[in-house]
């Protein structure tokens, strides 16, 4: 559709928060008692903040839970029945004051959870997500969207993206159908616009992600991996952090005789992820998980899914225990 | 299949074989006749097999899509998913998901001679194909099957063995490794390349099926391509931990080949495109 942009000031967004909050989940990031920046169902528009960097952890459990129910059953010597979860249930959410990297991260994962065959969880969820962007007016050492196709106010993934105007007030891109349903519903509070000085951080490049994925073709078993993964302790905390990690394992949970099956998240980056019941393991050394892991971002998915699998919001990195940095590394791979 | 991706069917064991002291092969008919009657499967294809409350576990179809009324499975204890299987009884629930996975090209192969070689546990995932090109015999030409394991005691589908050994369009040559033989013991005695070598078939217009241990791929290749076969009429089956069996969970690939989607069936010649990762 044709995209509108409006002027919205500050107490009309309060306004408009408080709207959709009445008859909808809403999904907005709060300042936590640590400093930290954390996502809550519902807080009051008072607590909301617009000038987050970056929260800790991604919002992609929205369509993508932490754990997520697959089916209930019930299992006896004498009778076994599966009940289905019933996916009309899933609840409408707006997602709020998310930021261009993370709102780029829905394409990505449904790149990977509708490749081939479409994973219903996840679609039901991204159909029922609305979200309202938040062009980025802050950026640190961290960030690097702009390696990777994005910019601190690309409007990938958003329903409407908002942009803040030094004076405190933003501009509203209305980007889709379900961004104009909200501008319909709620027209007064959104007013035309001329000429605005939008309030948008400029963010580094520090590498070109084509490069990379060409140099990564040939680069399996360059000693690089070996050499830039010897710290790495295995934690999984870059995959727990990242917007678009997917995936996933799947384990059954049982009490008495009824119990449930359900997915939960997952990394590359443990060794019990591919160790066959025999003790062999594919991927026995932490080097060859870590080349997993960038190959699979920059080079298998580009080629499968014609998506990079990197949105660059630089939490793995700014999260590693010991302070390995994915953009200082791909700058490095792509002049190997 | 019902509309959630991730719901296996529900089969009841119609009967047990023990095959060997750790390895079980079971029948599996489905519960609901309309699921029965939608599925269908082809050589090479692979499921998730799993006990409500233990989870689940990967193999491939073991039986031949040609016997339409069952499927069969084969499995060794090893794991918690195969310990709870293997502790079920004829009667008792399994659940299934599948078919998934590309599927060996017999189509292609019509008019050749078939050459299966196996070791182990690795009989089971080429059981299928087995069956599927002797239920079509008159489309091929000679069928060898060369299958070894390391004691008589290991050999799987002993009922099956003797079968194929007495029908005269099928030649099957077992073997068991040194030591491993018993006093009444009339197969060869030799590691499975060994033997292929003393047997010498002869790659004119013939597909060899290769299925077992590293170990016993690693060894068997040379043999192979001594004996004059081209990578590209070389297939296996490849086998990585899976989860989902449909290319999302993330940890089957072998560089970027997805084995529950682009595999579990390779010829040679792809294999050789692909890294060290499987």
């Amino acid at each position: 559709m044709e995209t509108t942009r409006k002027l919205i000031r500050k107490q009309s967004l309060e306004k408009l928060y408080n709207q959709l909050s009445a008859s909808r989940k809403i999904y907005a990031p709060v300042i936590a008692a640590d400093k930290k920046v954390e996502y809550k169902y519902n807080p009051s528009f008072a607590d909301v903040t617009f000038d987050h960097l970056r929260s800790t952890l991604s919002v992609k459990n929205v369509v993508f839970p932490k754990v997520e129910n697959l089916f209930y059953y019930s299992n006896s010597k004498t009778e076994s029945t599966i009940a289905d979860i019933d996916l009309n249930k899933i609840p409408e959410v707006v997602l709020w004051g998310a930021h261009p990297c993370d709102t780029a991260a829905f394409d990505t994962l449904r790149s990977i959870f509708c490749w081939d065959i479409t994973d219903e969880f996840f679609a039901k969820r991204l159909e029922k997500l609305v979200v309202i962007g938040l062009s980025c007016h802050l950026s640190d050492e961290y960030c690097f969207c702009t390696s990777v196709g994005l910019s601190p106010n690309s409007i990938k993934g958003s329903d409407i993206l908002l942009s803040p105007l030094q004076n405190g007030d933003f501009v509203a891109d209305i980007l889709t159908e379900k961004g104009n349903n909200i501008l319909l519903s709620s027209t007064e509070l959104f007013e035309s616009i001329g000429e605005v000085n939008l309030n948008i951080t400029e963010v580094k490049q520090k590498f070109n992600h084509e490069q990379v994925t060409a140099k990564l073709a040939g680069a399996f078993e360059n000693p690089f991996w070996v050499a830039n993964s010897l710290r790495c302790i295995g934690c999984g905390a870059c995959a727990y952090v990242c917007p678009t990690c997917a995936c996933f394992d799947i384990q059954d949970e049982t009490k008495g005789k009824n119990g449930r099956r359900y997915r939960s998240w997952d990394s590359c980056g443990f060794g019990l992820f591919t160790l066959h019941t025999s003790g062999h393991n594919p991927r026995h050394v932490q080097s060859q998980r870590w080349r997993q892991r960038i190959m699979h971002k920059f080079s298998y998915m580009p080629d499968r899914n014609k998506s990079l699998g990197c949105v660059g919001c630089g939490r793995c990195s700014s999260g590693c225990p010991v302070d390995m940095n994915i953009a200082e590394q791909l700058e490095a791979l792509q002049n190997i | 299949m019902s509309d959630s991706i991730y719901k296996p069917y529900l089969m009841e064991i119609e009967s047990v074989i023990e095959e060997t002291s750790d390895v079980r092969t079971y029948r599996l008919k489905f519960k609901n006749t309309a699921d029965a009657e939608k599925f269908s499967f082809k050589a090479g294809q692979f499921g998730e097999y799993s006990v409500l409350g233990e989870g689940e576990s990967t193999f491939c179809v073991a039986s031949s899509p040609t016997r339409k009324e069952y499927i069969e499975c084969t499995f060794r204890k090893a794991g918690r998913v195969t310990n709870a299987l293997a502790n079920l009884e004829p009667g008792d629930t399994v659940g299934f998901r599948g078919p998934y996975g590309n599927t060996f090209p017999i189509e292609q192969w019509e008019g050749k001679n078939l050459l299966y070689i196996a070791g182990g546990i690795a009989l089971p995932p080429m059981r299928c194909l087995i069956w599927n090109t002797i239920d079509l015999r008159d489309k091929y030409k000679d069928i060898t099957i060369v299958y070894g394991a390391r004691t008589v005691g290991d050999l799987v589908y002993k009922h099956e063995l003797k079968e194929w050994e007495e029908r005269p369009d099928i030649k099957l040559i077992t073997t068991v490794d040194p030591g491993g033989q018993t006093p009444d013991w009339k197969g060869e005695i030799g590691f499975v390349p060994a033997v292929l070598e003393k047997v010498a078939p002869s790659s004119k217009n013939t597909i060899a099926i290769l299925c077992g241990p590293p170990v016993m791929i690693k060894f068997t290749m040379p043999v192979l391509k001594k004996l004059g076969f081209q990578d590209r009429d070389i297939y296996t089956t490849l086998e990585n931990r899976m989860k989902c069996g449909f290319g999302k969970c993330g940890r089957c690939n072998v560089g970027k080949v997805f084995v529950c989607k682009d595999g579990p069936v390779f010829s040679y010649e792809q294999i050789l495109t692909l890294p060290e990762e499987y």
